[in-house]
């Protein structure tokens, strides 16, 4: 028989970005908030300090910030007539653990969607009409629109302390900004970090090819900075671990260095680490809920009472608790009908490698989002009638690092191996750089996720089941960009290059490291019978839980996601402060 | 089961009921008033042991003849104040005297509270009568050895060095230089740490006028620096009084960052001033005249030790590359680190102390800001003790106290090696867990 605690206000299942917004949101408006994160708890110093986290091996290699597939996964399969299998070794996406979560991992590209994909098939409609778009194609509108969000996109830029240039101040086109970006009403708290020399080689390029380069919007502090809460971020001195590893040196953004220390000093927020929650519980009839079970950091079976159930997990976990908690129905892909678990996408990328022999490149000077991009072709510049699909891609000219296992670039033709390998690393290292693209990735009737029927976690809870495979639009979208980015590698003499761009015969493969951008299964909306959320990312079927993450998008961004998943937090809390609290019950009526 | 915070809130808010109930002597403005002077006053950072109860007592304070222990200062009748009048309550505060007539040691810093006015022991008194919650706590006896058991002897002491009065404003003076002069010297008692001590351990002077005034004290090892800035070769002189009024209020300015005792005051006392009257503080010790005359050169030898560094010119130089591996990612090249986030240590009175101990305690320890109501964060500096040897602690603190114009005495192996066998086992630390 499980314990019970003394009931709370409000319960935040997972403590990253996204609970952590809502702690700093609800404690101030006066409630009990009380975080249950199943990972350890984290901070800058012990766990990030110098100079141990510059230790590829541990943490680039061995992923010792992220979740262990032996404790949590869930099985992958490519179409619904397969038998899917756990995801065992990680690889394609790396869900963090932790206090801190994902947050504390990223690289630190912080944008914000093109307006039109916050609406995308009314736009699609709009301009081309619904027969452009594909039978089994289930893109939607996101329900709620880029004008309604810009406050807490800037909000949401300071709080993170984002470097960067603007490149439409209300309405006004700026030089040296993105001109494609939707408006923004004020610049990024920073100006952008110091350039590198491959970003101003793409950027001549780019210019010289009449194209709009600019610097890659960054969670990497160019300067000493201070957000609204007082928080501090020190200069990054491009020590090159970003990605996989937590920041050494108080410069990327992260719950950690720019939330976490204001809210922990308040009387009414408290959170456990080690905590596992299990599941959301209903009340009989399934309409509210009434807390949550959790594992405590004993073992101990926890029920945790709550008036108020913020899912904020890493996405794919929020569809899971859904899925095991009952809350809203799951998705049927034979019938389309259901909707937790639908329209899961991930993202579309590809890139470019080049070799230049007489150029140093000093990759071990990095950041995590030190890079020089062009949206030229992106969602809103590409007319989907003539280019035959849908979607988008921003380019990227990045250098995150030079770090030696992973970051060993070779030309074509050089051996894997022995004394040939020692040499081309040699004729090689310092002397790359890379040009990748990262693009949408659209929803489709057969991508999705459910209970996997033969699997089960060691709660003995059914592991949750991924279908999923690339689709000839994505293709089609991705091999536009390829010819994009082999002009522009041609454009930049390097003495040789290498493309790597999915095909029509690329299936999903779970091994390589693509992104950990997944998206969906959890998507808002403006129709209960189409998805699981409403416009403020309150659970269409159970009043009292709100679901934080990407999981609330219909199809994936041609961006990356955290600056739309920090805002719809804000945008959320709000809705939840300012509408639930005074009157707690649905938002929207169906 | 990691709970993290307990409800603090509700705890405070039991506590102010029951509180409340059991008299009301008081109006609540000035319970409140005499809360906020008491954070002025940090007694709670005396008068409370290492997990326990605020004001209950406890905490062994170290002196040279032996270790103090605060007393409970909470109103339990029997082991507290509770039984204390408003007047024997002051008598403990200004004069050192307890209510049974035995006289308080003097690390109680009476011979600057003596400066409190008479509105302010009331607004005090009633905030420890009323607003604080009862605690039955006996902490352990102070038990110093012959002579400084003998408590008369107190009294030629006091007779001799503790001879204040009641602050009176000088009409000559703004109100605002008043108010700062009342609270650096009375409830501040920032003199017990940052004024020179005789031998008799008394502090040299109690007020403003006198040069030993504020002028500087090494205690436990770390080095209180002048105070007075109105002039010389150290941090606050060079301090504008905004970098003053930033480092009370959060631990750290646009310089500098607070480590060692002081980290403790900011956190519970000035951290907890309100901005007049830090301000106040900044233009009374930016009045205190200090000597005359201009520190070295440091742009130059600033410039050099950043070319030198830039190029990663230090085959020679074992000092100068332990910096560039172990501190340059966040002090940078130029030794100022950055504004508010990582303190310069150019010219930093730490760097320079003539006693090395607190230099040597932070690179091997590190060191933590503390969490304040404006500046949240706890930025941390990880401690280097299981990752440099004794040597190489000199090495690189040698480099340090002659980069960029520094001037401080060059230090040994020995002196490094005295210092890590007096850090506590139990520190926090950052090794990675592979290194035993």
């Amino acid at each position: 028989m499980a314990k019970t605690n003394p009931p709370v206000d409000v319960v935040l299942v997972g403590l990253g970005w996204t609970n952590s917004i809502m702690g700093m949101e609800l404690t101030d408006a006066g409630l009990n908030v009380l975080a249950l994160e199943r990972g350890d708890d984290r901070d800058t110093v012990p766990d990030f300090a110098y100079p141990k986290m510059a230790d590829e091996l541990t943490y680039g290699v061995r992923y010792k910030l992220m979740q262990r597939p032996a404790k949590s996964t869930l099985t992958i399969r490519h179409g619904v007539g397969d038998m899917a299998v756990p995801y065992r070794s990680l690889g394609s996406f790396l869900p963090g653990d932790g206090v801190g979560g994902a947050g504390v991992h990223w690289n630190g590209h912080t944008w914000r969607p093109q307006p039109q994909e916050l609406r995308l098939r009314s736009y699609i409609e709009e301009n081309w009409g619904a027969d452009i778009i594909p039978d089994d194609m289930t893109i939607q509108d996101y329900g709620v629109s880029y004008d309604e969000l810009e406050p807490f996109f800037d909000y949401f830029e300071k709080v993170a302390g984002i470097s960067g240039k603007a490149g439409n101040l209300n309405g006004e086109i700026q030089e040296g900004g993105n001109p494609f970006e939707g408006w923004r009403s004020s610049e990024y708290p920073m100006p952008p970090l110091a350039r590198t020399y491959n970003d101003a080689l793409f950027a001549d390029m780019a210019r010289d090819q009449g194209l709009h380069p600019f610097p890659l919007p960054a969670a990497n502090a160019s300067e000493a900075y201070t957000n609204p809460y007082g928080m501090q971020l020190g200069p990054c001195n491009f020590c090159g671990f970003c990605e996989r590893y937590g920041c050494l040196n108080y410069s990327k953004s992260s719950p950690q260095t720019c939330i976490l220390g204001a809210l922990k000093r308040r009387n009414n927020f408290a959170y456990r680490a080690n905590s596992e929650v299990l599941r959301v519980e209903l009340d009989s009839d399934g309409k509210r809920a009434t807390g949550v079970t959790y594992i405590d950091a004993d073992g101990n079976e926890v029920f945790q009472p709550a008036d108020l159930v913020i899912l904020g997990a890493y996405s794919l976990h929020n569809v899971h608790l859904m899925l095991l908690s009952g809350i809203g129905t799951p998705y049927d892909p034979e019938s389309g009908e259901g909707v937790v678990g639908k329209n899961y996408a991930y993202q579309m990328n590809g890139g470019s490698t080049l070799f230049f022999k007489d150029k140093e490149f000093n990759p071990f000077i990095g950041a995590g989002a030190n890079g020089e991009i062009v949206n030229d072709f992106g969602v809103e510049q590409i007319d989907f009638g003539q280019e035959g699909f849908i979607g988008g891609s921003y380019i990227n000219a990045a250098m995150t690092n030079g770090q030696p296992i992973r970051n060993m670039p070779l030309p074509a033709g050089a051996p894997a191996w022995g004394r040939g390998w020692k040499q081309a690393v040699q004729a090689s290292y310092g002397h790359t750089m890379t040009i990748g693209s990262h693009g949408s990735n659209m929803a489709y009737r057969d991508c999705y996720l459910d209970l996997d029927p033969n699997y089960t976690d060691d709660h003995g809870r059914p592991l949750m089941r991924m279908t999923f495979d690339w689709k000839p639009n994505d293709v089609r979208m991705t091999q536009f960009m390829k010819q994009k980015i082999d002009t522009l590698s041609k454009a930049l003499g390097p003495d040789d290059y290498r493309l790597s761009f999915k095909d029509f015969d690329s299936r999903y493969d779970v091994r390589p490291y693509q992104t950990t951008h997944n998206v969906g299964g959890a998507i808002m909306g403006t129709d209960p019978s189409t998805s699981a959320l409403n416009r403020y990312l309150q659970s269409w079927d159970v009043h009292n839980v709100f679901v934080m993450g990407a999981s609330a998008f219909p199809q994936n961004l041609q961006y990356n996601p955290t600056g739309l998943v920090g805002a719809l937090a804000y945008w959320s809390a709000k809705a939840i402060r300012e509408q639930y609290l005074p009157n707690p019950g649905p938002l929207v009526q169906a | 089961m990691m709970i993290h915070q307990q409800w603090r809130l509700g705890l405070v808010g039991v506590g102010l009921l029951s509180a409340a109930t059991h008299s009301a002597a008081f109006d609540q403005a000035e319970i409140e008033r005499g809360e906020y002077l008491s954070r002025a006053g940090d007694c709670v950072a005396c008068h409370t042991a290492p997990d326990g109860v605020p004001f209950a007592g406890g905490l062994a304070v170290d002196s040279p003849f032996g270790a103090i222990f605060s007393t409970n200062i909470t109103p339990d009748p029997e082991t507290g104040i509770g039984h204390y009048t408003r007047d024997e309550f002051a008598a403990a505060l200004r004069d050192g005297v307890r209510a049974d007539g035995k006289k308080l040691y003097p690390a109680m810093p009476y011979p600057a509270y003596a400066r409190i006015t008479d509105e302010d022991i009331d607004a005090l008194y009633a905030y420890f009568m009323e607003g604080v919650e009862p605690v039955k706590n006996e902490p352990e006896r102070t038990d110093l050895s012959f002579p400084f058991n003998q408590r008369w002897g107190i009294g030629a002491w006091n007779w001799l060095f503790a001879s204040a009065e009641p602050f009176t404003p000088d009409e000559t003076q703004s109100d605002e230089l008043n108010r700062g002069a009342y609270l650096v010297q009375g409830l501040g008692h920032c003199g017990s740490c940052h004024t020179n001590r005789g031998l008799f351990f008394q502090e040299k002077s109690l007020t403003g006028g006198d040069s030993d005034y504020l002028g500087g004290e090494t205690l436990e090892g770390w080095y209180a620096p002048s105070l007075r800035g109105g002039g010389g070769d150290h941090p606050v002189a060079r301090w504008s009084e905004q970098d003053i009024v930033d480092y009370l209020a959060t631990g750290r300015n646009d310089h500098s960052a607070v480590v060692g005792e002081m980290t403790s005051v900011v956190a519970h006392s000035t951290s907890r001033l309100n901005e007049e009257d830090l301000q106040a503080i900044a233009r009374y010790l930016k009045s205190l005249s200090g000597p005359e005359g201009e520190g070295p050169a440091r742009e130059q030898a600033g410039e050099a030790t950043q070319a030198m560094l830039t190029r990663g010119d230090v085959e020679d130089d074992l000092g100068a590359r332990l910096y560039l591996d172990n501190c340059n990612a966040c002090h940078f090249a130029d030794g100022k680190g950055a504004p508010q986030v990582f303190p310069s240590l150019v010219g930093s009175s730490l760097v320079n102390a003539e006693d090395p101990t607190g230099i040597i305690r932070v690179i091997l320890a590190g060191a933590r800001m503390p969490s304040t109501e404006q500046r949240p964060e706890a930025l941390a500096m990880p401690d280097f003790a299981w990752r440099l040897s004794n040597d190489e602690v000199a090495e690189v603190a040698n480099f340090v106290r002659s980069a960029w114009g520094n001037e401080g005495s060059e230090i040994s192996a020995g002196q490094v090696a005295d210092v890590r066998d007096e850090l506590p086992e139990d520190r926090p630390t950052s090794a990675p867990t592979y290194i035993d």
